[in-house]
């Protein structure tokens, strides 16, 4: 575990008894610790007693939780409709290439960065459309990427 | 001089597009040349393409609201408006005179985003002072079920896409014998191209939590849920204080206003599953669950959450409510058509001009909602389609666009009304490309649970993309039509039943293009990058080299002033050349 047993634990009991616990219980155990860890879940599991493969089943399915080590900036790229016919594509591309990511991976290898897809940001009318954390970027071209991306370069 | 009001549109799209630097900048102005100006936040107007949005208004001057707002205009915006000389080039707003966008608020009906834009969403008194929790009041010294046949009168239809009567749903609710039950507002908007949802939840939160709270004494539930996309965090942010207000002022918790009925309100934010927008996989979902749908009978409303009987909601329905409460069923029923009636909002994206947030009357044909209302197609090209519904939707063709705009008409094209995402194709877009683009979302989103739908999709997935790489053969199709029925008849929720529609839509529309794609391995809208080639127009090409500066892989050769070359076996076709060509000497072929 990254955190401490008490951090855990903090968490922890706050959703004791409580029903319907799993889902936001996780997600603050990933807010914590950027993910969620085998060993922090095999903790979960016993404290709350819920099975480990119900525990990582829902960890598996719901695509916002992740079970690697994730980068210090996060980028979603929009892939809604809208980012799609405004070329969302080139500016996936241009991401990648800038941060010299290659095919399968998301991370980079210094860990400032990690790249996902989602499926829509919801800020359709400035596609095509990024998130750096909870910054949002619209209207984009591939161009503007290095520049967008400069800002966090630290 | 006269003290002025200056309100600033912060919704996400605002923030976006940088109303946050300039909300520092008014204050920043305000305070340090001591203007009378009163600062006030709002949510989105529905504008989004004009976004930032500043709007001025003052005693005995004509209230205006001004457009893409920069930090540098600020300071003679205020003042010139202080001084009655406001001078700016893009007024989308005026009172008395003619400006841009007069038109655009002027063919719109405003039920459910009536706040929206207006009120500061994050003041409960702003919303009181808008006529808020008066219909909550109302309800309250009304019996159950005279609610209910109001609502069932009103005539309202589930605005989630599906179309079926709330007042009916209600009152299935109501008539579960339970000693719990619950109701939730599904807000887990998941429509690529869709934000209606979100405008509403953040522009105006108190209007769906006063819907609940209404729906909830008239089914006799005491407790709901509302599901929000964690990717919304400034909705979730402005429910969270809409709760906690109303709650402090008794509009919520025990004893609501004095009576005997009891209710709260919890928030759940989502994890990320499309799938999580059907009922019953939302329910899962709610319970801690994978969010995997369950066969109906039995329906939510006999036995839903936790086993109790449920009444599910979409955002722009619960937004229905109060004014409904309010206005009564009569009223709601003077807008749209006698089986659709009311209003829709509907999220314009994609290549339209005023991209963003409208409702609408119901029975508008699908030509003025993007003609009169949107202003059109961006840079006047050619308008190809419109893709309703989202990934469950279709795409409409031109031959089409007399269409109205209502549940039967939209359905019958072979589309679905959905939940109001509206993105418009030009004739750039590939409509085989897009029939792709959704079935890669939906066999991504496939929770797996049915066999149809979990290889189906992703079978269908294969061809698509086949097609589109020009290896596709003629009997693809019909490979394709065969998937698409077996998809819809062997999956059990709405996800797999309705996955297909974009390749039908297509494939009755736009045959064409799929026909065109196999046997000349060309695609006509030059969008598929395989069958794509950038090639320079000799007689036009000048020399300037800006394309070979601007290619990222240098596969553009030749000396200034001379014409151009590009190194089809580097190209990756990215088009950097194509956009920074000032002659028109590259060409798509």
């Amino acid at each position: 575990m990254l955190s401490s047993k008490q951090e855990i634990d903090a968490i922890l009991d706050r959703f004791k008894g409580r029903h319907g616990a799993l889902i936001p219980l996780l997600q603050e155990i990933q807010s914590l610790e950027g993910y969620l860890q085998k060993d922090t879940l095999k903790y979960v599991s016993e404290q709350m007693n819920i099975s480990a493969a119900e525990i990582f089943g829902v960890a598996t399915f719901y695509s916002m939780f992740r079970l690697k080590p994730q980068g210090k900036h996060v980028i979603r790229v929009c892939k809604g409709t809208a980012c799609h016919v405004s070329g969302a594509n080139g500016i996936l591309n241009a991401i990648r290439e800038n941060l010299n990511l290659a095919e399968g991976e998301d991370t980079t290898d210094d860990a400032l960065f990690t790249v996902m897809e989602v499926a829509c940001l919801g800020c359709c009318s400035l596609a095509p459309v990024i998130m750096i954390g909870d910054q949002t970027y619209g209207k984009l071209t591939p161009e503007a990427i290095p520049g967008v991306l400069g800002k966090f370069a630290d | 001089m006269e003290k002025i009001t200056a309100k600033l549109g912060l919704g996400s799209c605002g923030i976006a597009a940088g109303a946050g630097e300039v909300w520092t900048e008014l204050e920043k102005v305000i305070s340090e040349n001591k203007y009378p100006v009163e600062l006030a936040k709002t949510a989105c107007i529905g504008m989004c393409f004009e976004e930032p949005v500043l709007e001025l208004s003052g005693e005995g001057k004509a209230k205006v609201m001004l457009g893409k707002v920069e930090v540098a205009d600020v300071k003679a915006l205020l003042e010139g408006y202080l001084n009655d000389k406001l001078e700016y080039n893009n007024i989308i707003l005026h009172e008395h005179e003619p400006a841009v966008h007069n038109d655009l608020i002027g063919n719109q009906q405003r039920i459910v985003l009536r706040n929206c834009g207006i009120i500061d969403p994050e003041s409960l008194e702003a919303y009181e002072a808008a006529g808020g929790y008066q219909a909550l009041r109302k309800s309250l010294s009304m019996k159950p079920m005279d609610i209910i046949d109001e609502i069932k009168n009103s005539g309202l239809r589930g605005r989630g896409g599906a179309g079926f009567s709330t007042g009916m749903k209600w009152q299935f609710a109501y008539a579960a014998r339970s000693d719990k039950k619950y109701v939730v507002c599904n807000a887990d908007e998941g429509d690529p191209g869709a934000f209606m949802d979100r405008s509403t939840l953040e522009g105006d939160p108190h209007s769906i939590i006063e819907g609940m709270i209404i729906g909830a004494y008239a089914m006799g539930a005491d407790e709901g849920y509302l599901y929000v996309r964690a990717e919304y965090p400034m909705a979730i942010k402005h429910l969270r204080k809409a709760i906690a207000d109303a709650e402090a002022k008794g509009y919520l918790g025990k004893n609501i206003m004095g009576t005997n009925f009891s209710c709260e309100l919890h928030i759940k934010e989502g994890a990320g599953a499309f799938v999580c927008g059907e009922e019953t996989a939302l329910m899962q979902s709610i319970e801690g669950k994978r969010g995997m749908p369950t066969i109906r009978p039995p329906f939510p409303a006999e036995s839903g959450l936790w086993g109790k009987p449920t009444n599910i909601n979409n955002v722009e329905t619960w937004a229905n409510i109060t004014w409904i409460v309010i206005n009564g069923a009569a009223a709601f029923r003077k807008f749209g058509t006698e089986k659709s009636p009311g209003t829709k909002v509907f999220a314009l994206a994609g290549k339209i001009k005023n991209s963003g947030l409208i409702e609408v009357p119901m029975g508008m044909t699908l030509r003025d909602v993007i003609y009169k209302v949107g202003g059109g197609i961006k840079d006047d090209k050619k308008f190809k389609g419109v893709q309703l519904g989202g990934p469950s939707g279709g795409c409409v063709p031109a031959s089409l666009l007399d269409t109205t705009v209502d549940y039967d008409s939209i359905t019958k094209t072979g589309a679905i009304m959905g939940s109001g995402g509206m993105v418009v194709m030009d004739e750039d877009s590939c409509m085989v490309d897009i029939a792709r683009f959704f079935l890669n979302f939906t066999q991504n989103e496939s929770c797996g649970k049915c066999t149809f739908c979990r290889i189906g999709t992703r079978r269908m997935l294969e061809i698509l993309t086949r097609i589109t790489e020009g290896k596709g053969v003629m009997e693809d199709i019909e490979k394709l039509e065969q998937l698409a029925v077996k998809i819809i008849k062997g999956s059990l929720c709405g996800l797999g039943q309705t996955a297909p529609n974009p390749v039908l839509t297509t494939l009755r529309y736009f045959r064409d293009e799929y026909i065109a794609h196999i046997e000349e391995k060309r695609c006509p809208a030059h969008s598929c990058t395989t069958l794509l080639k950038y090639e320079i127009v000799p007689e036009k090409c000048v020399g300037c080299t800006a394309c070979a500066r601007k290619c990222p892989v240098q596969c553009i050769s030749g000396a200034v002033k001379q014409v151009h070359e590009i190194d089809q076996s580097k190209c990756i076709k990215c088009g950097a050349c194509y956009a920074a060509c000032k002659f028109n000497a590259i060409t798509k072929v």
